[in-house]
């Protein structure tokens, strides 16, 4: 195991406060919080070391961390940008033009979906329903949800991260705030 | 009275904080149900209301109540399903956001209720925001003595905790959601043994949704014959719409259940009509699972009836000419909509969502989405509109959880209803391709 892997001590009083949660013999079921964890604490994405460490914290197997990890969408197993700009497609979204926004960002960052660009500023992933139907088109960036997306308002919203040099792929965990969703909806 | 019961109070000003929710009659019910209610008197009203789960299966939460086994000595657990991931679907994520303490009361009251002592609310991974509101709403509340120990001093203690999950649909089936809330893949368990038996951590457990639990607090509060007496016929009660797609007014809207399907789609109260003065062309009324119907069919019965927005009447004439109320994920389809187009918007779903323990669903979801691509890139053939047909019904009924009908009902809804639509994208790709849809063939990939 890699020694260089640690919590900070601020995740760590996080990690002990969500296993509090459950019997003292089922630690086990921190795994989905701790790993949101982990990934915000090391660059958004769980490597094998990342795994490793997770499980020797929840003192279950190697093996099981794996394969939560790689049944979850929202778990990145390899690196990604410093914004993830997650776009919606299903139906709704879909039928409120989501294709226009995901080819509008493909051609503006000149990168295909599920790619990053070279900076390593963005990378840009389509998912499926993010529950904000009626706010269509969206995408998620971290914590927060941009609604009511028109091309011209994609276009600021990838400038105003790409100044803020924000690492919203993975600060969700702490630092998202639900003032700056509400504010994104009202427009 | 109003016939609102979970969002009478939405638009004051301060509702989604402790203090401003307890002005407004908050936290009645948790005094009422502790303090002057036993637990059987609760399961009562609950059962004389009617209400049934709101998370889409309708099954009477009374009944699933009075089923939760309770063996001396072993803890019972209730877990609420937050777990909101039906595409169309997004009133759980409205009323936690805007009246978390609603749904905090709501946990209590029903915990107390089914004699559990520990509850779980198991969110979706991508409502970090939602979680955060909870996880403050949670704080104010145990500072407050509505959670903890001895509740109002009547030595009633409870314990609430958040739960987040990390992106899997699955989840919001409640064996799949009891297995990722125990840290493992969200693979749905074979039943018997049902939750109430077997739940968590192999404890008798109930699990409900967002908006069942929440309705519990006007059924304590106003009594199960108030309930009741909203609502028609098996549909008592109130429901929350998630009205997406087409109309002037996309949104949440608490509904009397028995609406006129009409009024809902064109009544400025609720859509307020469909936008750019389109016509109407089709709804999928309860979520993406629930079959799609044409406009004949959604506004009127087969039998000329006006549709209404019931369980019973959405469900009538079977799936051959009517739907199901589901989650009440109400997406609305304009003139221009592809059929064809979003349906494939739905296969994707499934097959990205399916689980894979089940070889129908594993299999069968991905080869309808490459059938459906192929199709909308005008190289299908009749004969793969026939094999869609085929792959959807050796689904149904073959699989350990709902997820195989999900994604078979809605294939079969879109043939049944639409067939000359698929045969035309196959017999003359490029009318529809390029002119009506705007849908350009070498793009396909790209979404």
């Amino acid at each position: 195991m890699n020694s260089q892997i640690q919590f900070s001590e601020k995740a760590l009083k996080s990690v002990n406060e969500i296993i509090g949660r459950y019997p003292s013999d089922k630690k086990k079921s921190a795994l989905i919080p701790v790993l949101h964890i982990a990934q915000a604490e090391f660059d958004g994405w769980l490597s094998v070391d990342t795994m490793d460490y997770v499980a020797s914290i929840l003192e279950i197997k190697p093996i099981e961390v794996y394969e939560v990890a790689s049944f979850y969408s929202m778990f990145n197993l390899k690196p990604v940008g410093k914004c993830l700009l997650e776009v919606c497609r299903t139906s709704s979204c879909w039928l409120m033009g989501a294709e226009d926004v995901v080819h509008f960002i493909e051609n503006k960052l000149n990168i295909k979906d599920g790619e990053t660009t070279a900076d390593g500023k963005f990378t840009l992933k389509t998912v499926e329903c993010l529950g904000a139907c009626g706010y269509a088109p969206m995408m998620q960036v971290g914590a927060d949800f941009y609604e009511f997306l028109t091309l011209e308002k994609t276009n600021d919203i990838i400038d105003q991260l790409s100044d803020s040099g924000k690492r919203s792929a993975y600060n969700a965990w702490q630092t998202g705030k639900e003032s700056e969703i509400l504010i994104n909806r009202v427009d | 009275m109003s016939k609102k019961r979970l969002l009478q109070n939405i638009d004051i000003p301060g509702i989604n904080t402790i203090e401003v929710y307890r002005n407004h009659g908050g936290y009645k019910a948790v005094e009422k149900a502790l303090k002057e209610m036993t637990t059987d008197q609760i399961l009562e009203e609950v059962k004389l209301s009617g209400l049934r789960g709101r998370g889409g299966a309708g099954f009477p939460t009374g009944m699933k109540w009075s089923f939760l086994a309770k063996p001396e000595g072993v803890p019972r657990y209730l877990v609420c399903n937050a777990d909101e991931s039906e595409p169309g679907t997004f009133k759980d994520r409205y009323l936690m956001e805007k009246i978390p303490h609603l749904l905090i009361e709501g946990m209590i009251v029903s915990s107390y209720a089914l004699g559990a002592n520990t509850a779980y609310i198991y969110i979706r991974g991508e409502y970090f925001y939602v979680h955060r509101i909870l996880e403050n709403a949670i704080k104010e509340a145990y500072s407050k003595g509505w959670l903890g120990k001895n509740i109002l001093g009547t030595g009633y203690d409870l314990d609430l905790y958040m739960q987040i999950g990390a992106g899997a649909y699955i989840c919001g089936e409640e064996t799949a959601l009891l297995e990722s809330l125990e840290g493992k893949r969200g693979n749905p368990r074979i039943k018997p043994p049902f939750p109430a038996v077997a739940g968590l951590w192999g404890c008798p457990t109930v699990v409900n949704n967002v908006e069942t639990i929440a309705a519990v607090v006007p059924i304590v509060n106003h009594g199960g014959a108030d309930y009741a007496a909203i609502g028609v016929g098996k549909s008592t009660g109130t429901k929350l719409i998630s009205a997406s797609g087409h109309i002037n007014k996309p949104g949440v809207y608490e509904i009397e259940l028995g609406l006129p399907v009409e009024e809902f789609i064109y009544s400025d109260e609720y859509c307020g009509g469909i936008r750019n003065r389109k016509e109407l062309k089709a709804v999928v009324a309860g979520g993406s699972s629930v079959p799609i119907l044409p406009k004949e069919l959604i506004l009127k019965t087969a039998s000329g009836e006006p549709r209404l927005m019931s369980y019973e009447s959405l469900g009538e004439g079977g799936f051959q000419t009517g739907t199901m109320l589901g989650s009440g994920g109400f997406i609305v389809m304009d003139e221009d909509t592809s059929i064809v187009k979003n349906l494939y918007t739905f296969s994707r779903f499934y097959h990205h969502e399916s689980c894979g323990q089940c070889s129908p669903c594993r299999e069968g979801t991905g080869w309808m989405e490459k059938i459906l691509k192929k199709i909308l890139s005008g190289n299908g053939t009749l004969n793969d509109v026939d094999l869609l047909w085929d792959i959807q019904s050796k689904i149904e009924g073959k699989t350990i959880c709902p997820l195989g009908e999900a994604a078979a009902w809605p294939v079969a809804a879109a043939i049944r209803h639409f067939r000359k639509e698929f045969e035309e994208y196959v017999t003359n790709p490029q009318s529809i391709v390029d002119v009506k849809h705007y849908y350009r063939v070498n793009n396909l990939t790209a979404i």
